[in-house]
């Protein structure tokens, strides 16, 4: 695909160009519809980006957007810029590789329990599974408001339990992904064929039976690739978990922030992009390997 | 309904058996060694997470607690009163959700302004350099790489307190996130159109609008309505660095143990995005909907 992109444009090469262009009014003629959009689109067009447009006017009056402080700001940010270089962890290399073990822990622990509660409770949000009406809606919209709730305000409220520290962390994690995984993990088994679940069915299995059998084998393999989708992903929010003191990186990412070690930061923000490169790839090609092997 | 089968010989049925257990034995033998795998994996993540699931059982009574001190009191008998107690600062959590609200719509928008302008140049179906791909697909990476908060830190220290702030952040890290999307969209799209402008020979920017553009434009309207819905998420928490919206009022509540205030906040946050998902779901429907009638 790469090889056959587009080539830079040649107009004065292309003779088309030039006996279309000669032709112009021939063309408007002949094709009227092409050129003329009608006017009740052109005007919901210009409607929906006057009204985004104006209601982004509004927001920045009422955020105080100040182009003197987006200056100042820059300027300042220009300096922070040159304070980073060379990223350096300044002897304290062997803290930050703990955190960042701490942060993968909590990442990996997190989803890994996410996963394994939310399974079974997906089950009963499944339209194919649950027949009762009432029940799975109860369940659905349970989901929803424990998706609502942020990974940072679930740390707040875990930490009130277990005290700070990263397993507070962990536990956020895993509450906010439950029910991410609960709403995924419904939409796929709802999705999932029919027909080997009508088989065990017709063979006399229970209907314990026809999930294990006719239901599992099918989906395990998409909902196992959207745990590692979301591994990656708490990688990324279990580093910002520190802030509110569950654990891992972040609790050193905000401290040096605030004392400008800019360094340190830098040497901590390149080692957070090299660790989620690294599993982004081991991920890819662990959901490859998953997703192409016959299920 | 259960049809009389009749039963196999035992003979029979203890060949089938085996023959079954021996054709999944090597599957078995796999998912025994990756649950294996997996146990080691969690002790090793239990040890250095600090995971003391005594501590968990011992004050999961103070989880229930929590909940139950945050319940506020009402009482059918004074409903409005205790009501109106409960929410007490109403009109100013109102101001500051509507804050938030318009953080995220900032975000999104100028976020998705810049992954617009970035995205055709990472896509591999339109620009053939190498170098310029690669640049612009770093350059993403490391904008969604980096949590928003972290911006939003180093944000604060640069331009001051305010939810100018938040929105910054919001938006560096919406352009990485949707640059990304954008740039697979443009990859997916019918070459033929492409093939006919540059045919008579139109320039790239000629090309992108007259040909890329219809068909993508409502697969990137939705990326972005979805991504709204995060960033709605995501500034409601800004507000925990400094950085605008209600997250303050909530920090506030939480750590000096206002237990109704941080009940009523949390179920307005809970109903504004749970709201929002659903008015953007709709909304979302019906824009693919229009794409797939077409």
């Amino acid at each position: 695909m790469s090889r056959d992109a587009l080539p830079r444009s040649a107009p004065q090469r292309s003779a088309l160009r030039r006996a279309a262009l000669a032709d112009l009014a021939g063309l408007r003629a002949r094709h009227p519809q092409v050129f003329s959009v009608p006017l009740r689109r052109r005007l919901l067009v210009a409607g929906v980006v006057a009204g985004l447009a104006g209601l982004a006017l509004v927001a920045m009056v009422r955020l105080d957007f100040s182009l003197l402080r987006i200056l100042t700001g820059l300027h300042r940010l220009g300096e922070f810029a040159v304070l980073m270089l060379p990223p350096s962890p300044e002897g304290q290399g062997l803290v930050f590789l703990k955190a960042l073990a701490e942060t993968l822990a909590i990442a990996f622990l997190g989803t890994l329990t996410a996963a394994l509660l939310a399974l079974p409770v997906a089950l009963l949000a499944a339209r194919n599974v649950m027949p009762n009406v009432f029940l799975r809606f109860t369940v659905k919209r349970g989901f929803d408001v424990i998706r609502a709730v942020d990974v940072l305000i679930w740390a707040l409220i875990w930490i009130n339990v277990v005290g700070l520290g990263p397993f507070a962390g962990a536990l956020a994690i895993a509450c906010s992904d439950f029910g991410a995984f609960g709403k995924l993990f419904s939409e796929a088994i709802e999705a999932a064929d029919r027909r080997p679940q009508e088989g065990v069915t017709a063979a006399g299995g229970s209907p314990l039976h026809r999930v294990r059998f006719g239901l599992l084998p099918g989906v395990l393999p998409v909902l196992a690739s959207q745990v590692l989708y979301f591994f990656e992903s708490n990688t990324r929010s279990a580093t910002i978990i520190g802030i509110v003191g569950a654990g891992g990186i972040g609790q050193y990412l905000t401290e040096l922030i605030r004392v400008l070690e800019m360094q340190q930061v830098a040497f901590l923000v390149l080692m957070i992009l090299v660790t989620v490169a690294g599993i982004d790839w081991v991920s890819g090609r662990l959901r490859r390997a998953i997703i192409g092997a016959p299920a | 309904m259960t049809l009389p089968l009749d039963r196999l010989p035992p003979a029979r049925a203890s060949a089938l058996a085996g023959a079954y257990a021996a054709s999944v034995a090597g599957a078995r033998r796999r998912g025994l060694a990756l649950l294996v795998l997996l146990l080691a994996l969690v002790a090793l993540a239990g040890f250095a997470a600090e995971v003391r699931p005594l501590t968990l059982a011992e004050n999961i009574r103070n989880f229930t607690a929590y909940i139950a001190q945050i319940v506020p009191p009402l009482t059918l008998s004074n409903l409005g009163g205790d009501l109106a107690a409960w929410y007490w600062g109403l009109p100013k959590w109102l101001a500051l959700l509507g804050e938030t609200l318009l953080m995220a719509y900032l975000g999104t928008l100028f976020g998705g302004l810049a992954a617009f302008a970035l995205c055709f140049a990472a896509a591999s179906n339109l620009v053939a350099s190498r170098a310029v791909r690669f640049g612009t697909r770093r350059l993403l990476e490391i904008c969604r790489t980096v949590p928003e908060v972290v911006f939003a830190l180093i944000f604060v220290i640069a331009f001051g307190l305010g939810p100018m702030v938040g929105v910054l952040a919001l938006a560096i890290h919406t352009a990485g996130a949707l640059g990304k999307l954008f740039a697979e969209v443009v990859e997916n799209i019918d070459m033929k159109p492409v093939e006919g402008l540059t045919a008579t020979g139109a320039s790239w920017v000629e090309t992108v609008r007259f040909a890329v553009m219809p068909q993508v434009l409502s697969n990137f309207a939705s990326y972005g309505l979805l991504r709204f819905e995060i960033n709605v998420r995501g500034a409601g928490v800004m507000g925990f660095v400094g950085a605008g919206g209600i997250g303050q009022e909530f920090l506030v509540a939480i750590r000096n143990f206002y237990y109704s205030d941080v009940s009523a906040i949390l179920l307005l946050i809970i109903l504004t995005v749970i709201g929002i998902d659903l008015a953007t779901e709709r909304l979302r429907h019906h824009l693919l909907g229009r794409e797939a009638a077409r």
